[in-house]
Order: C-alpha cells, then sequence, then structure tokens
C-alpha cells in the first residue's frame, strides 16, 4: 500500500506539475462576463459532441479537445456570432457528427418524421377501422345476427 | 477443482436444457404429461446447475483465483468482499451467465406453475428450453468464465473502479431480471402461436410476468440512471446514450404490453397485438444485449470489438425473433379479434396509450440505430443525441401523459368521455394552476417547463381523482369512502400509484432540467463557489487510503447564499485505483428537502495569484430526489398489483371463482 500511495502522489504530483512545463496547467473554464450570454454558451455546450469520446457533450467531457471546443464557444459568443452561425461554423470543421442534433435532409427524414409517420399511420387505420364498423352497425341486422347479439349483450350485462 | 466443477456444471445446464426442449416437444407432439413433465423437471435442473456455476464463479472471485482468466481479468485481492461478489456479473461473461440463470429460473417457474392448459405450458416450456439453449451455448462456446490461466498471474486487473459501486452491484442482477422475464412473455406469445389459442385467459397468463419484468427493469434502469448520476460526476443522470436506449426499448415495449395485456384479459380484444408486443418487448431485450456486448456501441467505427460474439449474438437475435415474428406473420389473421369497443372507451384510451408508447419506442429504436445505418448505407456521420429525443420523443410521450388520466375513469366498451373529464376536472385545474404558477413565479421565458410541470400535475391529480371516484371520497360519507377503499383491489392501487409515480417522475425530470445551475472554479483552500442558490467553500483537502485506493478527500462546506438554511459539511473525493492506474469522482451530495447540491473535486491546479488549488464543480438540482423517487413508485405500483389475488399465478381456478362478482372474465371460445 505505500508504494502504492507513492505511486499516487507521483501521479498527482505529474498531473500537477508535467502540464506545467508542456502547457498551461488545466484552468477551468472561464465562464462570460454577461450572464445571458454564458447561459447561450451553457446550452450550446450540451448540443455538441466531444468529437473523441462516446457519447458526451463537450458540457460533460473533461478531454482537452472539449474544453477547447468550449473555450472556442465562448470566443464566438462573445465576437457577436450567432448561435447558427457557430453550430455552421462547427459542422465545417467537423461534419454533422459534432452536433447532437442530427440534420434535417432527405437521407433523415426517416428518422425525423418515421415516429410521428407511424403515429399518424397508426392513427388513420384505427379511424377508418372505427368508421368501418360503425357502418357495419348501422346495416339492419338479420334475424339471426339480432339473435347473437342479444346473447351477447345479456352476456354483458350479467358481466 | 470448483473452477472445473462449474466448467462442467455449465456445459451440463446446456445439455439439460436441450433435454428439456426434446422432452417437451415430444411431450407436446406425443400429448404425454409424463413426458412433458420430464421436460419440465429438466428444465429446473438445468436452472440448477447453472446456479451451481454461477456459485463456482462468485467463489473463484471471493478467493481471488486468478488463475481463472476471468477473474483475473476483474478481480483484485485489494478489493473490499462485496465487489469480488459483485465481479462475478461484472463481466461480459459472468453477466451473460446471469443472463442464463435468470432465463432458466423462469422457466422452471413456468414448468411449475399451475392452472396453465396442457398444451400451451408444454409448448411455453419449450420455446423457453429453446431459448435457454441457445443463450448456454453462445455462454459455453464463446463467453466461457471459467477458462484457467498458465501461469496464473499473482494479482488481477481489477474491476473496472467506476463499476465498485453499491447501485451498480445490486443494477445488473434487477435489470437482466426485466430483460429476460420478458422471455417468458415471449415463450407464452410464441406458444399461443402454436397452439391458435389467444384468449382473454392467455392475457391473465401474461400480464403478471409482464407486469413483474417491467417493474424489476424499471428499478434496474432508475439504480443504474442513480448510478450515472453519482459516480460520473457530470451532474446529469440520462444521456440517450446508446447503452441507455438499449434498456429503455424494452421498458417501453413492456409498459406497452402490460397494458393491452388488460385489454385482452378484461374484453378478449387486442389479443393478436397483445402477442404482437409480447414478441417485441424480448426482441428489444436481445437487441439490447446484442448492442452492449457486441462492441458495435463502444465505437461507430468498429463493428463488433469481438466479431464471433456479435454475429453470434446477432445470428441468435435473428434466429429467435424472425422465428417468431413469421409464426405471427402466419398465425395472426386467425386471431379472433374479441369484443367490439366504441373508440371513446377504456379500450380506446388503452390503444391510444399503446399507440404512443410503441411510436416512442420506434423513436428510441430509430434514434439509437440510424446512424449505424447511415454510416454504413452512405458513409455520413452523425450524431443523435438529448436535442433529437426532446423534439420527437418528448411531443409523443406528452400526448400520452395528456391521455393517460382519462383511460381508468372511461367505462369498457363505451365510455363517456364528458362524464370523464367532468371528474377530472379539479385535476385539470391542478395542472392548470401548477403552469400558471411556475410560469409566473419563476422565468416567464421558461414556458415549456411550465407547461412540463402542468403535465406532472395532471398525472398526479389524475391518479388521485381516480381513486377518489372508486372510493366515493368527499361524495359520500368518510366512513362510506374507506370501507370502499379498504374493498378496492389491489390492482387499483397499483395502477393509481404507479400512474402518480410517472407524475412525479416527470415534475423532477423538467425542474431539474430547466433550473438546475452549475459553477466551476479552481478553489485554494477557504475558497468559495456558488451556483444557484447555494455556495461551497472549500475547507480542507486530504488525502485518504482506502482499500483498493487512494483518494484526495476534499471537505466542503455547502451554505446557502442568502443564510436562510443551516450549512452543512460534505465530502468528495477523487480516487485513484492503482491496479487499473484510472481515476474516478465520488460526487459529495447534500440533500436539501427535494433539492441536490453535488459537488465534484477537480484536478489540481493554481490561482491566478500561483496558490495551490483544486477545480470544484457544484450543480444546484432542484427536485432532483424526485427523478429517482417516481420511477420508485412506478416499480412499487406494477409489484403492489403483482400481489393482487386475481393475478396470482396458479391461483387460476380458485381465483375465478372468488373474483366473479367482482371482475368476471369473459368467456371467449
Amino acid at each position: 500500500m505505500r508504494r502504492a500511495a507513492a505511486l499516487f502522489a507521483a501521479a498527482l504530483l505529474a498531473s500537477a506539475t508535467a502540464p506545467a512545463l508542456a502547457e498551461p496547467p488545466p484552468a477551468p473554464d472561464r465562464p462570460l462576463t454577461d450572464p445571458a450570454q454564458e447561459a447561450r454558451a451553457r446550452a450550446l455546450f450540451g448540443d455538441i459532441r466531444c468529437v473523441v469520446c462516446q457519447h458526451e457533450s463537450i458540457a460533460d467531457s473533461p478531454a482537452g479537445i472539449a474544453a477547447d471546443l468550449r473555450g472556442l464557444v465562448r470566443e464566438q459568443i462573445a465576437a457577436g456570432k450567432t448561435d447558427a452561425q457557430i453550430k455552421d461554423d462547427l459542422i465545417r470543421r467537423y461534419g454533422d457528427y459534432v452536433l447532437f442534433q442530427p440534420p434535417v435532409r432527405i437521407g433523415t427524414w426517416l428518422l425525423w418524421f418515421g415516429p410521428f409517420a407511424l403515429a399518424a399511420g397508426a392513427g388513420v387505420v384505427l379511424v377508418l377501422r372505427a368508421r368501418r364498423r360503425e357502418t357495419a352497425e348501422a346495416a339492419p341486422l338479420t334475424p339471426e345476427e339480432e339473435r347473437a347479439l342479444a346473447a351477447l349483450t345479456g352476456d354483458d350485462e350479467k358481466a | 477443482m470448483i473452477v472445473e466443477l462449474g466448467a462442467f456444471a455449465l456445459i451440463l445446464a446446456l445439455a439439460l436444457s436441450v433435454l428439456s426442449l426434446a422432452l417437451t416437444t415430444a411431450g407436446r407432439l406425443r400429448l404425454s404429461p409424463v413426458l412433458a413433465g420430464a421436460g419440465g423437471g429438466a428444465m429446473l435442473a438445468s436452472a440448477g446447475a447453472i446456479l451451481l456455476a454461477f456459485a463456482a464463479l462468485i467463489y473463484a472471485f471471493v478467493v481471488s483465483d486468478f488463475s481463472v482468466s476471468n477473474v483475473a481479468l476483474n478481480s483484485h485481492t485489494d478489493k473490499p468482499m462485496l465487489y469480488k461478489v459483485a465481479g462475478a456479473w461484472g463481466s461480459h461473461e459472468g453477466s451473460l451467465l446471469l443472463w442464463c440463470l435468470v432465463m432458466t429460473v423462469f422457466g422452471g417457474a413456468l414448468a411449475l406453475a399451475r392452472g396453465l392448459p396442457f398444451g400451451l405450458k408444454t409448448s411455453a416450456v419449450a420455446v423457453q428450453a429453446g431459448l435457454s439453449s441457445l443463450f448456454l451455448a453462445f455462454a459455453a462456446f464463446t463467453s466461457n468464465p471459467f477458462f484457467r490461466l498458465d501461469p496464473a498471474p499473482v494479482q488481477g486487473a481489477s474491476l473496472n473502479p467506476l463499476l465498485q459501486d453499491p447501485a451498480l452491484a445490486v443494477h445488473p442482477p434487477l435489470l437482466y431480471g426485466g430483460y429476460v422475464g420478458f422471455s417468458v412473455c415471449f415463450s407464452l406469445a410464441v406458444a399461443a402461436l402454436i397452439e391458435k389459442r389467444v384468449d382473454p385467459a392467455w392475457g391473465r397468463w401474461v400480464r403478471p410476468w409482464a407486469l413483474a419484468s417491467w417493474a424489476l427493469l424499471t428499478v434496474g434502469i432508475a439504480l443504474g440512471s442513480f448510478w450515472a448520476y453519482y459516480e460520473l460526476g457530470w451532474g446529469g443522470w440520462w444521456f440517450w446514450d446508446p447503452v441507455e436506449n438499449a434498456s429503455f426499448m424494452p421498458w417501453l415495449a413492456g409498459a406497452a404490453l402490460l397494458h393491452s395485456a388488460i385489454v385482452t384479459e378484461r374484453r378478449g380484444a387486442l389479443a393478436g397485438w397483445t402477442v404482437f408486443l409480447a414478441i417485441l418487448a424480448f426482441t428489444f431485450s436481445m437487441l439490447g444485449a446484442f448492442l452492449v456486448r457486441s462492441g458495435v456501441l463502444t465505437s461507430v467505427h468498429a463493428f463488433a470489438v469481438d466479431p464471433q460474439r456479435g454475429m453470434m449474438l446477432l445470428a441468435i437475435l435473428g434466429l429467435a425473433a424472425g422465428a417468431a415474428f413469421i409464426l405471427f406473420a402466419l398465425r395472426a389473421p386467425a386471431i379472433r379479434s374479441g369484443a367490439a369497443f366504441a373508440p371513446i372507451s377504456r379500450e380506446g384510451a388503452l390503444v391510444l396509450n399503446n399507440l404512443f408508447l410503441t411510436a416512442a419506442a420506434a423513436t428510441v429504436l430509430l434514434g439509437t440505430l440510424y446512424p449505424l445505418i447511415l454510416e454504413a448505407a452512405t458513409g455520413a456521420t452523425i450524431s443523435v443525441g438529448p436535442p433529437y429525443f426532446n423534439a420527437v420523443f418528448n411531443p409523443l410521450m406528452i400526448i400520452a401523459c395528456l391521455i393517460l388520466p382519462a383511460g381508468p375513469l372511461l367505462a369498457w366498451k363505451r365510455g363517456d368521455l364528458k362524464g370523464a373529464l367532468q371528474r377530472l376536472w379539479w385535476a385539470a385545474a391542478l395542472a392548470i394552476i401548477a403552469a400558471f404558477a411556475a410560469f409566473v413565479l419563476f422565468e416567464p421565458k421558461k414556458a415549456l417547463a411550465a407547461a412540463g410541470l402542468g403535465v406532472g400535475a395532471w398525472l398526479i391529480g389524475g391518479a388521485l381523482a381516480e381513486l377518489g371516484e372508486r372510493t366515493k371520497a368527499f361524495r359520500a360519507p368518510l366512513a362510506e369512502t374507506l370501507r370502499r377503499a379498504k374493498g378496492l383491489p389491489l390492482g387499483a392501487w397499483g395502477m393509481a400509484l404507479a400512474h402518480a409515480g410517472l407524475g412525479v417522475f416527470i415534475l423532477g425530470a423538467v425542474v431539474e432540467t430547466s433550473f438546475k445551475a452549475e459553477a466551476a472554479a479552481a478553489l485554494p483552500l477557504g475558497g468559495e463557489v456558488s451556483a444557484g442558490p447555494w455556495k461551497a467553500r472549500l475547507d480542507a483537502v486530504q488525502v485518504i487510503e482506502g482499500p483498493n485506493y487512494l483518494a484526495e478527500q476534499g471537505r466542503l462546506t455547502i451554505m446557502p447564499v442568502d443564510g436562510r438554511a443551516p450549512a452543512r459539511v460534505i465530502t468528495a473525493e477523487r480516487r485513484f485505483f492503482p491496479a487499473g492506474g484510472q481515476t474516478t469522482t465520488e460526487v459529495g451530495l447534500d440533500f436539501r428537502g427535494l433539492d441536490d447540491v453535488y459537488a465534484v473535486m477537480g484536478d489540481r491546479a493554481a490561482t491566478d495569484a500561483g496558490e495551490r488549488a483544486w477545480i470544484v464543480r457544484i450543480y444546484y438540482n432542484p427536485w432532483a430526489r424526485l427523478i429517482f423517487l417516481g420511477p420508485a413508485l412506478m416499480a412499487l405500483g406494477g409489484l403492489i398489483s403483482l400481489l393482487d389475488r386475481r393475478l396470482r399465478v396458479g391461483a387460476g381456478s380458485r381465483v375465478k371463482k372468488a373474483a366473479k362478482p367482482a371482475e368476471p372474465l369473459e368467456a371467449q371460445a
């Protein structure tokens, strides 16, 4: 355990000093001074993917590139760019992959509209079926059907 | 020796499972109860053999037998005992063994169940034996956890420290109880298609399994989410990560199933649809297993880290689900549609529930698989994350939630919508007041959050209105209400609790997402950082030694910015595990009523003045408690319903007599 402790101390030391030689120490993000701008930046962070991570937004990721991207987004917001301009800029650099919101184009229509189409389609089928059933019910019944119906409704009342 | 016994038991379990398949099939074909009974016995014996194998694996973990490759890769002598035991299901091989164990135990339970007709039961056990044979073969031939190493390493590589957490130690057994529980619904559905018998009685047999599996899955997912919340240290609890989605798809299909099974049981209607959902739920379970285990999701660029395993799982999925759906396509047209119902009726409301839950499941499926399919087809890479699900999944679920409270108040067959809505007027008033108050009180720009709060209040109010209606609360004398409340079936309480739980969850999710605040700063000792109405002061940092890790522990005082609540001291750690060289965070949580103040210790840093400092992040997560309380209520509701006498498996004949006056079963030939 003592050796492990030494190892740990070394690791901590390394993380504290080694980067200092090569690059500035891992400074926390510097929030924008304007709270409205900072809020916009934070909202954007959640939608931008850390391109080297599994499935993390740059808001969550501890990776260096995520920190760089956060800095970049803040800079651009401070420079007065709109959210759309910033996103377009990111897509130009990294492709559609960088945004958690997939683009709407022919190739992704199924993704965007499929679920609604499914719900709407199922709804139409249900309405048509109900209509057909209604018209079927409206047709005069044969005596045989009347008897069957009486038996059925009788059952239901008992239930 | 014990390990070899385990390896032998695993092969034996496979042999017994295949034997069970053969015996039950022969028993069914020859209509021989003796053969079928022997098949059921073989299934139980197979479960016993896997239990033995599993015990052997746990033993190897407990004694740290690093000559077993699985133990060497996933354990370490310094690991606390709980995680040594949990390590047995912490890896792919061990968790697959757990999967097989649950599958055969449920198969054995199916074989022991009383009240099921001979044909249906025998066929269902045969299907279950077929499934478990496939998975056991997969476990024995490609993922055997008992392989030895020679020479044995002196020390193990340890379990991923992120997984060394109490919530995650019990998460897999619960999750698998749910995932694999749906296999029984699958087997009953396929058996019903084989027997050409889908009737209200079948609905009654499927429902307890669907309920139990869904409730276990609910707890399993919630635990996993809670783990992500406090172990990852990101302040979030659901990321629409493909692995999360993999567990969410069977949950949605299961929720649809347990609702449509009610219609099939009570009215004989939607029988074909219920069969379809029963097959779908377990298909999603298998799809999840494939997605998570094949490596297709760990990196979008590598299809299957271990191609052999991935392909085999895909083959099992294709074989089991393919055969079931083909059988469904062939037999479904012959399934009787059951009693007719008007669009405005309880059946109608449950059909809408199913429509939206299925569309929501389709959304999760599309969102998870679309990037893979698109990349394979066109080479284009896209990411599907929270913005997509917020735009597509949420509207579908909100519509479902708006319809929900009306459902239980509508009569079967032909309902009175106006009457139902009249009885819901105060729930609607509550919802509108809640939404309006939120809109005015908080930030008017967050209109969506206000609407979300309204939906949550609507669900809770609707559940209460339903209970009030059934007990004649405030309309009859108190004694009469109490008498009615006592006589209310457990199923009614369970339903109200589950629906209210959904509302509670929505309240928590909406408030947490809309009003959370976070801040990060490099703090020297004595430094402060504030987020929302709370601030944290870093009092001390010390290095502490855990059983298998070293940690930098920060002591933080959490106090309100306005000074109107007492200050409290919490600790947050950054742990370093020498065994794997990994670092994890141990979040400091200060529970403030429904809110969380959440603190994370980060790297060492330096302030601008060059002082020694630590990066401290704090999050203010309002109403975060409700996010986990809601699913707990939902699962509890499911379990209470399960205790309802009318649903008890094996008490079939007695139940029918006992329940006759209250809830008769529609006779359907």
